[in-house]
This record gives structure tokens, C-alpha cells and sequence, in this order.
């Protein structure tokens, strides 16, 4: 160690010499080449970049030197303690990059291990499909009734112009209920909703009636004993049946894309006149673009007006109902109704919880 | 109703060139409303196929079944020729061949329809020259249903003599070429279960002219006095009565071919020339019929009412014990016939019969169709009466079956006509003249309406006025005798409309006023689905029916009133009777099945009305009218008769909630998840559901939660099921369920706002030591309320038991956080709220600080 030496005599500092500075270099940057892992780098450092390194010790020889060798001698002395940090720099960067990409193949984890500690739910397809028609409806306008499972047979049937003792009345299959005093049954449709509305609510009406219905057929492949009905009524002043066709069509497109259409057939039912069955024609049809047949329709038939109170001179109105099952059927194309009533999470899994 | 296309196509008028296609008139029948189910040409018979007549049988007996050796002659030399050198038996000088035939129905001469080698029948079936039973079969003699005309295969067909001569073609003769339509008649167009009705309905659709078969011509003699003595007694009910006589009838005269073919395609089956004809008129007409043996009628023929207790043996030879409100036919000997269903066995037309009384009635359509429920005899005649037949139609089925009678039975047809009661005329209706444009929302062409309603046999006058509609332009339409159903203008209106094509109607949307969405209750109902769908339960829809032993298996006492359940008096399954009084039963179901299935860890969830019957008999409905608005009280009167339906959620949990994997073990599914699936269902509301311990069956008694609203209002239940229970149900262990009335939640449209200090909390623990039966809901409860208002939350954290806390005794700790509304709260204030709070929880619960 030295202090600042007056005297001018270069050979007096050794540590100077250009010599030894460049073997200081040299030995520092074998031995950075040489440590193999961040410890041993680390251990290294005080012997090369410390305070009793040889290019620290050079540096403080610097004020021994007459003012005229100074600038040289420093600038040399920096270069050198410049390019052996430099050198444990790249090294450093080098093993920190190698332990970092060793950690991280260290921390691997098989990604295709299950994640699914907890099952998720799902919801009935009918469920959705019933939820999916209300909101179609809705956004015309429509609101949705409801109304019981077990009836009287005043509005399952009378109101809605079935007479006694008609053939379409033992048609339709009927759950009679005990005592048959009551006059009650398992509602073979949802229309009795429709006298329920036309009973209850200020006209116009434009309701939308989803719900379980009941028919005393066996279960098999394309029956069920239980099953669920959509219907749609529309009482105003001046609804025709083009306004059904309209409808129609609209419910239609939005239940099996826009390009569908649908067509109407003539046909019978007691509540309705004239009535019609509603055939869909939509491209995504299982087996190819065609017409499946989907429900029943037509104008309320005036007797049904009459009996709810409604003036059937100032007021017409339509009607239509489609069992869901089926729709379900033939646009998600289920094999097999039974499927439906069984209660195999299988089966409803596969539907998730939509709309 | 099965008809053939060409029966149909006889009474429509139509140019020879322009014969639509069976398609094409099963398309036009389904445009004008009828509901084709089935267009089936007749399978194809290709090849030689000739009419024969059987010359010489040998009966070949030393087979296990009968079998013969014919010689036919086939008429035809040429063909003999080409297969002249197989076995050499064709060599005789007869002109005949010889066929092995396995029927035994026909005897030498008759005539019977040949498949020479070289046909092939409909399934591919090739007729080729064969040796077989010891003799060269050189073709094949042909059932029916070798032809394609129906399924009998009980004979081989034999042709009523004279029908044609051997060698001529089988094929023109069977009329192989044609179609049968099989349509299923609306109950409004009874006139449809007929070839006149579905003809009309065809030239209306093809717009021609309809040849009504009910106005064919006949040579019987003009009508001179009574057939038979007949008298209509009131209450019976019979609109009318015609009876004509025919005697001196062959009984073995057969039913000629075109007659059988048409009955046989219509797939009725031939019996006798008697029966047919009347089975043949009921087809053509639609006017079911009844032929008796004239000679076992006693005395004047009288319509009643059966008396309590009369009987009578039916045609089928049933006895049958008849209802005060039957109709009958009777004779001095009693009854003869049910009326409009089926004929007695007394007066059958029997093999020897000669001398035949004709029946064609018009009964009341409702007093039939009671009946034959009532007996379960859902005949043709029956069928065709509950849909109403036309009444002025009997006269001329009652003259065809006798002209039919006459010219192939040989009968004499009497002169006397009995023709009791008569045919109401008809009321005209009248209907505004824009009345359809109005209804379908177009236009029609000026004359279509009256076109239309011509065309389908109404009498239509213009009238001035319409005395129905303020004195527009109208019309009087007097619909004809065979469409009772035609009584209003909407009625013409639908006729001129599908007449017209529904095709034609428009498609545009009505403006619907603004609607409101879904209502508060609907919504609800939508979140909670969604809410146990997002927390790991499936949706079920199991069906409602039950059998009264699940109650016994859920161990309800017996007075429970889920027992109380309303009877289907036509069950399906007469074990599951019953309607669902709790989705329990269901949920259940759906979890054996599952497990059956190899499904085991199950969350499954359903919504649904139950079926929940008052005490007592449920009172006799009032009587509502259907011609007018039922008065409010007697309409609430049949509401209120309704059993109560509320609306449920039910859930049931079995095997793990969480699953064991790689991570680590899994987690049972138990009590504390069915109880929080109910909160979840109580959240979704807006309420938190108050939990106390309960004891309720099907529940384990010591893991069972009654579910309250602040109010007190119980919800329902959750918890474990009875091990018992799972025992008897073969539930997977420690399955846990919960069900709710969704419908005794509030439904508030506005929750209040809550207000939300903005300063921090101060959180404090206390450990409690209590005794070991103290709910913890409880405790909580207590430090709520002791602590005060400034107490924000409360949650327990740990329940500790063991020595450290005493026999009988465990620790609950719970983490408070206390916040002030309008300031940063100090630790000693909140320590002080922390005291108090503890302070009730030690007075009430004996709570102490551990």
C-alpha cells in the first residue's frame, strides 16, 4: 500500500505494469470460464473484482505515478477492471440462465392430470329448451302463464269446447282423478292455461304456456306418460291467421335457424277454428334439410271466447302448442324418449346448464 | 280408414289422361285436411300370372301333411310348351299342368289365379318349374298374401265361377295395380270414414266433379208398405229406422271378386255374401248396417232402452249385461241388437239364411259412444256413429245392400219399406261475406267462398244482409246432411280456407304490446335451477306417479299428511296409483337407477309441483256453463276444489362431493351439503335460511335441519337420510337429501340497499367452551346479538372436543368482525362489544371463554 508518492520513479510500481495487469485479466477470466456454478462464481469475485485484487491494487498505485504517467496508467488500470467485470458479468449470466432453465424443468408438472376435484352440474335439456321458447316469446312481447298439473276438467276440457261424450274428448287419453265427482285430471295439455288467462287477465293477451302435461300412454322410444307441452295464445282486436302463420315462422327461425319455414295442413282440434298442424322445414333436419311435423294450431275457436266472457265480435285470437320432448327430439336428435325421464346424469350432462 | 286409390278415383270426375298418381291423391287429401298416414301400392307381381281352373286333385298321402297333386288348365298352349321337357309329366293330352299345391281350400273346377314358372310374387318370390313330393310342380297356385293383397294365408284365393276364363291375365283381374291410402279421420268428419265422403273431399281438392255413389241407380220395386213392424220409443233416442226385406237369397251365392278385393284392400274380411254387402255399403256410404235372419225376428221390432239387469249375447258370443242407458233393438224375444255397436247372436245371419232383414239407422252419436266404452266394443259401426252418419243417407243403403242381394244372392227384393223417425233439415248459417278475408287475413277471389261452400255440398243463397253482422254483405249457407258440424260462420270459414289452400295464408307478425318479461317468481325459479347447476347438482325430471309403500319406506308415521295423496283412477301402473306428495321419491329413483348404472357419486336436483290433496273427500265440482263467462264465485268454487300444488325443490347427494385424485382423498358428500344446497336455494331469494335441528322423517333423526324464514316460516328440511331408509330403498350409504317449498319463499322485486362503511375493521376471536348439545347456530346467534350492532360478521371457524374441554363439552371458536358505520372503530370499543357479545352467549348458553 502507498501513499501518494512525489517522487517519479515508474519502476517503483509494479502493480502498474502493463504486464502484470494483462496477466491479471487473463487469470481472472479463466478462472470466471472455469466455475460451474453460481457458488463457486461467487467465491471467485473478491479474488479478482475485491479490494485486494490486482487490478484494485493497480488503482491505487495510480497516485504514485507523476502526474504525466496518471492519465495512462488509469485508463489502462480501467480497461482491465472493465473487462474482468464484464467477463463475470457474462458468466454470471450464463449460469444464472442455466440454474434458472434447471428450476423451472425442475418445477414440470404433467398438465394433463385431471383438475376436476369437483363434478359440475347440469341442467334437464327440457328445461332449457322450455327457458330458451319463454325467451323467444318474450322478446315479442309475450309474457309466460302457468297454471296446476291436476285440472278441472272444466278447463281441461269443457271451456275448451271438447263436448261430453265426444270422440275427441276419449282421444286424448286422459288421467282421470279420484273421486270422479271431482271432475278433475292430469291436464292432457297445457291449454287449460289459455281459459285460465282469457279468465284472469285484461285482454289483449299474448301469453306463453310452458309445462308437464299427461297422456295415459306406455313409455317406450317416442312416448312418455309425462311429458311437456309449450302452447302460445294471442287474443286482440283483428288477429287472423296470417298473424299465426307470422308467428310461426318467427318461432320457427329462432328455434332452428333463420332459414327455416313453416307450412300449415289442415286439421281438428275442439278449441280451434279453423285449426291446422304445423309442419317445420329447417336445413340443419337430422337426415338432410325437410319437413318434420311439429305441432297443432289455429284461430280460438269462438265457443272457447264465448265461455271465457270474451266478445268474440270485437276479438279474435290464435293458438299453437308443440310437445317439447319432441322438438327436443328431432333437433337434438334423441334416439329415445325414455332417456328423458330416467334421470341418468349421463344423459343431462351432456346438455350443461344454457340458455 | 284404409280405401284403395282406384275405389276413390271411381267417383271422381276426372279427364282419362289426367289420373293423378296414389301419391299425388294422397298429397291432394292431406292440402284439404286429411291425415294420410300411408300411400302402399300394392307390391308388384311380375311375370306370368294367369287364372286357372283346377281339372283333376290327387291327394298325395303318404306325407305328414296334406298335400296335392293338381292339373290346371292354364288356357295357355305356349307357355305349356316352353317347359314341356321337365320330368316329362306335361306330355298329357289334356292341356293341363301339373302344380303341388299345400292348401286343401278348393275343390275341381274352381277357379284359382296360377304363378307360371318365370313370375316372381312381391319379396322376390321366383315361381320356377320344380320337382317336389315325388311330381313336377310346374308353377304355383296363390294365397292372397302371395299376392300382395293382404296378410290371410289361411287358404289359397278360389274366384267366384264365372269370374274369368283360364289363361286370362291375374294380374288386371286382382287390379294388382293400385294403392291403398290409410287415413286417420278427424273426429269432426265422421262423413270421411266412407269412399263418398273421402271422394267428395278428393274432387274438392282436385276441384272435379264428385259422383255421390249414394245416388246410383237401381231396378228394386217402387216401395208398397211396412218391411217389419218397427216402433222408436222415445228415450231411445234413434233419429231413424229403415228396414228392407230381401228373401229367396242363395246362402251360398259367393261374394264376386271386385266386392271381396275391395273389402280385403279396405281390410275387412270376407264372410258371406250377406255379411259383405252390408260391410260393403257401410264402406261405400259410411252407413253402417245390420242384416238379421228375418226368420228368427219375433214379432214387432221395438228401439228402447235396456232395463235393469236384460242381457244379451253379442255376435262374438259374449254375454253382456246391458246399462239402463243402452239402446237396444228388441223383438218379443228380447234384445237382438245394441244399437249403432254390434248385432245379437240370436238373429245372426247363419249359413242357411235366405230371408235377411236389412237394418240402416241413425242413432245418437253421444248415447254410442258411451256404450261402447262402456262395453268396450269400439266397432267399425260404433266408430263411424260417435262421429255422427249422415241420416238422409240410410234409404239408399238400406236399397243398395237389397239391389246387392239381388244381383249376386239372387234375392227378391220385397216391396215394403219401413222408414221410421226421419232427417232433421239442416239449419242455415249465415256468415258475413268477408268474413274469411277477415279470419286468414287476405283476400279471396270474388266467388271463391260460394264456389267453396257448393263444392262441399252446402246450399248457398246471398243475402242482402247479415243479420248477424249489422247488415254487411252475407250469405245463407244450409250445409248438407252429412256435415253436422257446420252450425257457425267460423265453421264455413275453415271449409273456405283449406278448401282455398292454408298455403296462401300470409305470414306477418302481430304487434304484441310491450310485455313485462318474466315475473319475479318465474326468475327465481330460473336462479335457483341455475344456482344448483353451478354448484355441481344434474337435473332430473322422474316421473310423479308413486306406489302408496314408498311412504312406508320413507318411515312416515301414519298419520303423516305426505301420505295423504291424490288417486289416479286409471293408473298406468296400478302399483303407482298415486301422485307425488314430495319430489323425494323421484329424487330418489333417479339415485338407484344411477347406482344400478355404475354412476355413484350423484348430485341431483329437481323442481316441481307436488300434489298435496286436503283432508277429507274433495267436494262434487259445480256444474259451469261453456256458453258464457262462468260466474266468479262458482269459478273459484272449482279452483278452490283443486288440491294444493306447491311448488318444490328437492336435491339428494350420494358417494363423494369432492373427488379423490391425484391431489389427495376425496370428500363424502354429508348432511352440512345437503343443508347448504337448501341456504344456496334460500340465497338465491335473498333470505338466509335459519337452520335448527329437527326430527323428520325420512331424515336421521340426529342429522336432520328444519330450514326457516326469519319469520318462522318453515321451508323444509335437510340433512342425511334414515339408515333405515337407505336400507329399505337400496340407497348408496349415507345419502343425503334436502326439499324445499320454493313457493313459501318471499319474493322481494327491491332488496334494500345495505350501507357500507368505508372504515376498517377490527377482528377478535373468542373461543367458547360450552356443552356439547348447544347448536352452534345458537351461540353464533347470541354473539350477534350481544355484540350490537357494531358486530358485522360472524363466523365459526373451529369445533374442538376432547379432554382439554371436559366431558360433554367443546369449544366453538368464532372470528367477529366489528365495524363502525361512520368512524374507525378503536380496539377498546370493539373488545368492549366482544365482551358483551360473549357475555350473552355465557348467560344463555353457559358459554365461557376457554
Amino acid at each position: 500500500m502507498s501513499g501518494t508518492n512525489d517522487l517519479y520513479d515508474p519502476k517503483q510500481v509494479a502493480a502498474l505494469d502493463p504486464e502484470t495487469l494483462d496477466a491479471a485479466r487473463a487469470d481472472a477470466s479463466a478462472a470466471f470460464a472455469g466455475a460451474t456454478t453460481l457458488e463457486a462464481l461467487t467465491a471467485l469475485k473478491p479474488a479478482h473484482l475485491g479490494d485486494r485484487s490486482p487490478v484494485l491494487t493497480a488503482r491505487r498505485e495510480i497516485g504514485a505515478l507523476p502526474p504525466q504517467a496518471r492519465s495512462e496508467s488509469g485508463k489502462r488500470v480501467n480497461e482491465v477492471r472493465v473487462a474482468i467485470q464484464s467477463a463475470y458479468d457474462e458468466r454470471l449470466a450464463v449460469l444464472s440462465a442455466e440454474r434458472d432453465e434447471r428450476v423451472l424443468a425442475e418445477e414440470a408438472v404433467d398438465v394433463t392430470l385431471p383438475g376436476d376435484r369437483h363434478a359440475r352440474g347440469s341442467r334437464h335439456p327440457l328445461t332449457q329448451i322450455s327457458e330458451r321458447v319463454a325467451d323467444i316469446f318474450i322478446g315479442m312481447g309475450y309474457e309466460v302463464a302457468e297454471g296446476p298439473e291436476v285440472e278441472s276438467e272444466w278447463l281441461n276440457f269443457d271451456a275448451l269446447n271438447f263436448l261430453p261424450d265426444h270422440p275427441a274428448r276419449t282421444m286424448q287419453d286422459t288421467f282421470h282423478v279420484e273421486p270422479p265427482a271431482a271432475r278433475q285430471v292430469l291436464r292432457t295439455h297445457t291449454s287449460p292455461v289459455q281459459i285460465r288467462t282469457l279468465l284472469e287477465r285484461d285482454l289483449p293477451v299474448y301469453v306463453v304456456c310452458p309445462g308437464r302435461t299427461f297422456r295415459t300412454d306406455e313409455l317406450d322410444a317416442t312416448h312418455t306418460p309425462v311429458f311437456h307441452q309449450v302452447e302460445g295464445l294471442a287474443v286482440d282486436e283483428g288477429i287472423t291467421m296470417a298473424h299465426l302463420k307470422g308467428t310461426l315462422d318467427a318461432f320457427a327461425q329462432a328455434m332452428f335457424g333463420a332459414e327455416s319455414v313453416t307450412r300449415l295442413r289442415p286439421s281438428y282440434f275442439p278449441f280451434t277454428e279453423p285449426s291446422a298442424e304445423v309442419d317445420v322445414w329447417f336445413p340443419e333436419k337430422r337426415g338432410g334439410a325437410g319437413w318434420v311435423e311439429w305441432g297443432g294450431c289455429g284461430m280460438v275457436d269462438p265457443n272457447v271466447l264465448r265461455a271465457c266472457g270474451v266478445d268474440a265480435e270485437k276479438y279474435s285470437g290464435f293458438a299453437f302448442g308443440m310437445g317439447l320432448e319432441r322438438t327436443l327430439q328431432f333437433r337434438n336428435g334423441l334416439p329415445d324418449m325414455r332417456d328423458m325421464v330416467e334421470g341418468d346424469v349421463r344423459f343431462t350432462s351432456a346438455f350443461a346448464v344454457e340458455p | 280408414m284404409r280405401v284403395p286409390v282406384s275405389w276413390l278415383l271411381q267417383h271422381v270426375d276426372l279427364p282419362p289422361g289426367d289420373v293423378p298418381s296414389p301419391e299425388a291423391v294422397g298429397d291432394a287429401l292431406i292440402r284439404v285436411g286429411l291425415e294420410v298416414e300411408d300411400v302402399a301400392r300394392i307390391p308388384v307381381s311380375v311375370g306370368p300370372l294367369v287364372v286357372g281352373r283346377v281339372r283333376s286333385i290327387e291327394e298325395l298321402t303318404e306325407f305328414k301333411k296334406p298335400i296335392r297333386y293338381c292339373r290346371v288348365d292354364v288356357g295357355d298352349d305356349a307357355q305349356r310348351s316352353s317347359t314341356v321337357e321337365v320330368g316329362g309329366e306335361h306330355n298329357e293330352d289334356d292341356g293341363t299342368r301339373g302344380i303341388v299345391c299345400g292348401a286343401t281350400n278348393f275343390v275341381e273346377g274352381d277357379l284359382v289365379v296360377v304363378a307360371l314358372p318365370g313370375a316372381v310374387l312381391p319379396g322376390a318370390f321366383a315361381i320356377a318349374a320344380r320337382t317336389t313330393y315325388g311330381h313336377v310342380s310346374d308353377g304355383m297356385i296363390c294365397a292372397l298374401d302371395e299376392l300382395g293383397l293382404g296378410d290371410d294365408h289361411s287358404g289359397i284365393l278360389v274366384l267366384p265361377p264365372g269370374t274369368a276364363d283360364p289363361g286370362d291375365d291375374a294380374a288386371v283381374l286382382l287390379g294388382l295395380d293400385d294403392a291403398v291410402l290409410d287415413i286417420a279421420v278427424t273426429p269432426d268428419r265422421g262423413y270421411c270414414l266412407s269412399v263418398r265422403g273421402l271422394a267428395r273431399e278428393l274432387a274438392c281438392a282436385l276441384d272435379a266433379v264428385h259422383g255421390d255413389p249414394a245416388l246410383l241407380g237401381n231396378d228394386l220395386p217402387a216401395p208398397d208398405g211396412d218391411a217389419w213392424p218397427v216402433r222408436l220409443e222415445p228415450d231411445a233416442q234413434c233419429r231413424r229406422f229403415v228396414a228392407r226385406r230381401v228373401t229367396d237369397l242363395d246362402p251360398a251365392a259367393p261374394t264376386p271378386w271386385w266386392m271381396r278385393r275391395r273389402l280385403l284392400l279396405c281390410g275387412i274380411r270376407p264372410i258371406s255374401l250377406a255379411v259383405d254387402v252390408t260391410n260393403y255399403v257401410m264402406l261405400e256410404l259410411g252407413q253402417p248396417m245390420h242384416a238379421y235372419d228375418a226368420s228368427a225376428v219375433r214379432g214387432e221390432v221395438v228401439v228402447r232402452r235396456a232395463r235393469a239387469d236384460e242381457k244379451i249375447t253379442t255376435l262374438d258370443d259374449v254375454q253382456r249385461v246391458l246399462d239402463p242407458d243402452d239402446v237396444l233393438v228388441t223383438d218379443d224375444s228380447g234384445p237382438i241388437g245394441m244399437a249403432g255397436i254390434m248385432g245379437g247372436a240370436s238373429t245372426e245371419v247363419a249359413a242357411t239364411t235366405g230371408d235377411v232383414l236389412l237394418e240402416a239407422a241413425t242413432w245418437d252419436a253421444p248415447s254410442v259412444a258411451r256404450a261402447a266404452r262402456r262395453h268396450r266394443l269400439p266397432s267399425e259401426a260404433a266408430r263411424r256413429f260417435e262421429r255422427e252418419v249422415d241420416p238422409a243417407v240410410a234409404r239408399a243403403a238400406t236399397d243398395r245392400a237389397a239391389w246387392l242381394l239381388a244381383t249376386y244372392g239372387g234375392a227378391t227384393v220385397a216391396p215394403g219399406v219401413t222408414d221410421e223417425g226421419g232427417v232433421p233439415a239442416p239449419a242455415p248459417v249465415f256468415m258475413a261475406l268477408d268474413l274469411p278475408d277477415r279470419v286468414a287475413g287476405r283476400r279471396y277471389e270474388r266467388g271463391a267462398v260460394v264456389r267453396r261452400l257448393s263444392q262441399i255440398g252446402c246450399a248457398v243463397e246471398v243475402a242482402g244482409a247479415d243479420p248477424g253482422d249489422g247488415g254487411g254483405a252475407g250469405l245463407r249457407a244450409t250445409p248438407p246432411t252429412w256435415r253436422p258440424d257446420l252450425t257457425r260462420p267460423a265453421d264455413l270459414v275453415e271449409e273456405v280456407l283449406r278448401l282455398e289452400g292454408y298455403d296462401g295464408i300470409p305470414s306477418e307478425l302481430p304487434a304484441a304490446r310491450p310485455g313485462t318479461g318474466l315475473t319475479l317468481g318465474q326468475r327465481r325459479r330460473r336462479q335457483v335451477s341455475r344456482a344448483l347447476a353451478d354448484a355441481g347438482y344434474d337435473e332430473v325430471l322422474p316421473s310423479p306417479f308413486v306406489a302408496p309403500s314408498v311412504f312406508d319406506a320413507l318411515g312416515l308415521d301414519a298419520d303423516d299428511p305426505r301420505r295423504r295423496a291424490l288417486r289416479l283412477a286409471n293408473p298406468l301402473d296400478a302399483e303407482r296409483a298415486l301422485m307425488a306428495t314430495t319430489l323425494l321419491p323421484g329424487l330418489l329413483d333417479a339415485v338407484v337407477r344411477n347406482a344400478s348404472r355404475g354412476l355413484r357419486d350423484l348430485a341431483l336436483f329437481q323442481i316441481g309441483q307436488v300434489v298435496r290433496p286436503g283432508a277429507g273427500e274433495p267436494a262434487e265440482a259445480p256444474v259451469l256453463p261453456v256458453d258464457a263467462r262462468p260466474d266468479d264465485a262458482a269459478f273459484a268454487e272449482v279452483l278452490a276444489g283443486l288440491p294444493a300444488q306447491p311448488l318444490r325443490v328437492g336435491a339428494v347427494l350420494a358417494g363423494a362431493w369432492d373427488r379423490a385424485g391425484w391431489w389427495g382423498p376425496g370428500r363424502p358428500a354429508d348432511w352440512a351439503d345437503a343443508i347448504e344446497a337448501a341456504r344456496l336455494v334460500g340465497r338465491t331469494y335473498g333470505v338466509e335460511l335459519e337452520v335448527s335441528a329437527d326430527r323428520h322423517a325420512p331424515w336421521h333423526p340426529g342429522r336432520c335441519a328444519a330450514l326457516h324464514l326469519p319469520d318462522g316460516t318453515l321451508v323444509g328440511h335437510a340433512g342425511e337420510l334414515h339408515p333405515k331408509v337407505v336400507e329399505t330403498l337400496g340407497l348408496p350409504a349415507r345419502t343425503c337429501a334436502m326439499e324445499l317449498e320454493i313457493d313459501r319463499l318471499p319474493l322481494v322485486e327491491a332488496r334494500p340497499s345495505p350501507a357500507v362503511s368505508p372504515f376498517p375493521p377490527v377482528l377478535l376471536d373468542v373461543a367458547l367452551v360450552l356443552d356439547a348439545g348447544v347448536p352452534a347456530a345458537s351461540v353464533a346467534a347470541a354473539l350477534r346479538e350481544g355484540g350490537g350492532d357494531l358486530v358485522e360478521d360472524v363466523r365459526l371457524f373451529d369445533v374442538y372436543t376432547g379432554a382439554q374441554v371436559g366431558e360433554g363439552n367443546r369449544s366453538l371458536a368464532f372470528a367477529l368482525r366489528l365495524r363502525a358505520p361512520d368512524r374507525t372503530l378503536t380496539l377498546e370499543e370493539a373488545s368492549a362489544r366482544r365482551d358483551a357479545a360473549v357475555a350473552t352467549a355465557a348467560e344463555r348458553h353457559g358459554a365461557r371463554l376457554r
